[in-house]
């Protein structure tokens, strides 16, 4: 049966952000990914401002965003999203400015570029996806893999004393004066999904006063990295990743610190 | 009268680096990302101190990395936009620029060589030429490459790469040394405002309704596309070469003809004069674009003279060039200090005599 015969007499109250292209996603099932691009596009589409957003996505699973977002875009290298963002920003300082990283890009080689992106307050939003692995490269260990985590180069569990510990780059990030707000959330459940897009909202309408660098964490996952079903994968997610990123404002700006 | 005050008042005593920046601002340099290495850190010092003045940005990077990606970002953003930095920074930048390169983004990236390889010295080098002019980064792309040999052009070369850069979308480098960067001299600065704006509507800039969204990327993954690109950059860099270069310096009458860019023909030109007044008849071909490589021009005196000897400070590079454009009509010869030293008039002719002795024994 066609789509539209289907909903004939009915309301349509949910459909595709008119902002997120017709190019079917080349994500893998289950995978984050997906949502977090149509929450993403839902908030520019939601404030109008489609025409004043310019993304940047460097080398990752999500190098590809430019295929899915209709708006302005620059692909970046392996950790240099938030210096490409910043040359931007500099120069289009009244347009809004996001990121999109994961965990490799962002918490191992664009380190240096994360911090003192954030120690400058450069005002953008910077959007990180930790599903702890390297995806695109084909599960790969990552920054944030977990003690113990199997992965096709720590084949016997990610051991510490070797290799050291997940790193909690969020949690490094609030010191800075710069960060204006830090937050890690989920897109695992309508809930969680429903807080993503209030954050994506209230960082964007930050950037619009100058605040500073707005951060948001995503806890997400990767079926295939991991070798789980979509299920399995959520269900160790919430087992695992959470206990040791939980989710939640990590940094909050002083007067809505009430409101969470 | 007034206009001797006017010239007099425009001429001014200035370092090379301080000479380039000014007349990047005059240039309309929008915005400079840039990470501090001698010999060169004037050029960052003169912007933080002029662009808050002036109406541009200048950003202190936190590595040249980040910088050369700044520029990215920036330039993608439409921006006329420059980096700086000396040959272990120019090293940090290769990424990038191989990353611009394909990219087809603008922008002016100088490096003010140093003596080289690994951390080396601070001392004047042309050590970075395979470097400048063969890519520098991975994958098959040129920069466009001006090497000036003077403070004055230090600061005119400016207007010409910027306006070559944007003409053909391609990043484009002034190679210096660190005695251009450091000397100084008179110079008369270009007139601000006079380099135009061209259309960059392929700009990230925001995406109005009734346009297709701008791209900017280096990622081509199907090997059809990746490759249509390249043969686009190839054909970009052969229409290059009307934009080729020279100086030409006592070379129609020359028996031997000298071939030296930057610093090195400086020196040159005073080896031209010590062998006329010993009977020599030496000339000069002086590269103003090292890449377009002007070899049409050095392969027109291959008939014409005995022999080519290449002037660098380095254990010879632009050689190769040379050879490769006289084509084996010619014995082409190299002269080099390395390291931070810079050769004597002296020391060239002192070449030039030793290799006509030598080429007299082999002919008997």
């Amino acid at each position: 049966m066609p789509i539209d015969d289907s909903i004939e007499g009915l309301d349509l109250i949910y459909q595709k952000p008119e902002t997120l292209t017709e190019t079917p996603l080349h994500y893998c099932p289950g995978c984050g990914h997906g949502v977090v691009h149509r929450v993403l596009m839902e908030v520019v589409d939601e404030m109008g401002i489609q025409e004043q957003t310019i993304g940047v996505a460097p080398v990752g699973c999500s190098v590809f965003a430019y295929h899915y977002m209709n708006i302005d875009m620059q692909e970046a290298a392996h950790g240099r999203a938030s210096a490409v963002a910043t040359g931007v920003k500099r120069v289009l300082p009244d347009k809004f400015v996001f990121s999109y990283q994961g965990d490799g890009d962002l918490a191992a080689i664009g380190t240096a570029e994360t911090i003192h992106t954030v120690n400058r307050g450069e005002n953008i939003l910077m959007v990180f996806i930790n599903n702890g692995i390297y995806g695109m490269t084909g599960g790969q260990m990552a920054p944030t893999s977990l003690i113990g985590q199997k992965t096709s180069t720590s084949p016997y569990g990610r051991d510490e004393k070797l290799i050291g510990y997940p790193l909690k780059i969020a949690d490094m990030l609030i010191i800075l004066p710069g960060a204006y707000y830090v937050t890690r959330q989920a897109v695992s459940s309508a809930g969680a999904v429903r807080k993503l897009k209030k954050a994506v909202k209230k960082s964007f309408e930050y950037q619009k006063l100058n605040k500073g660098t707005c951060f948001i964490e995503v806890v997400s996952n990767c079926p295939s990295g991991w070798g789980m079903t979509p299920v399995e994968a959520n269900k160790w997610m919430e087992e695992n990743m959470f206990p040791y990123y939980p989710l939640g404002d990590l940094k909050v700006p002083k007067a809505d610190s009430n409101l969470n | 009268m007034n206009q001797t005050l006017d010239l007099i008042r425009e001429a001014r005593l200035m370092k090379g680096n301080e000479a380039l920046a000014e007349a990047a601002i005059r240039a309309g340099i929008h915005a400079y990302f840039g990470y501090p290495i001698t010999p060169q850190s004037e050029v960052l010092e003169y912007f933080t101190r002029e662009m808050p003045k002036r109406g541009g940005i200048v950003l202190q990077a936190e590595s040249e990395l980040a910088a050369i990606n700044m520029i990215y970002g920036a330039a993608g953003a439409g921006a006329r936009v420059m980096t700086s930095s000396s040959s272990p920074g120019i090293s940090l930048m290769q990424e990038g620029l191989s990353y611009i390169a394909s990219a087809q983004l603008p922008c002016l990236v100088v490096n003010v060589n140093r003596g080289g390889p690994g951390l080396g010295t601070i001392q004047p080098s042309q050590g970075d030429y395979f470097q400048a002019t063969k890519g520098g980064g991975h994958g098959d792309y040129h920069l466009i490459v001006l090497a000036p040999a003077s403070v004055q052009e230090m600061a005119d070369f400016v207007f010409d790469a910027i306006a070559l850069a944007e003409k053909y979308r391609n990043p484009a480098m002034i190679l210096a040394d660190g005695a251009l960067g450091q000397m100084m001299e008179k110079v008369e600065l270009p007139e601000e405002g006079s380099l135009e704006y061209p259309d960059k509507n392929w700009a990230t800039v925001g995406k109005p309704k009734d346009r297709d969204r701008n791209i900017i990327t280096s990622l081509f993954i199907q090997p059809e596309k990746m490759e249509q690109i390249n043969l686009e950059l190839q054909e970009k860099y052969k229409r290059l070469k009307e934009e080729v270069r020279y100086e030409l310096i006592s070379a129609e009458d020359a028996d031997i003809l000298l071939v030296a860019f930057g610093l090195s023909a400086r020196i040159c030109q005073k080896s031209i004069e010590l062998a006329r007044e010993k009977g020599i008849k030496l000339g000069l071909l002086r590269p103003i674009t090292l890449y377009p490589f002007p070899e049409e021009a050095i392969a027109s005196f291959a008939p014409k003279v005995d022999f080519f000897l290449v002037v660098e400070m380095n254990a010879g590079q632009m050689i190769q060039d040379v050879k490769l454009s006289v084509n084996g009509k010619k014995p082409v010869f190299h002269y080099g200090r390395m390291g931070g030293m810079i050769s004597s008039p002296e020391e060239v002719l002192g070449k030039v005599e030793e290799i006509i002795e030598k080429q007299l024994v082999t002919n008997e």
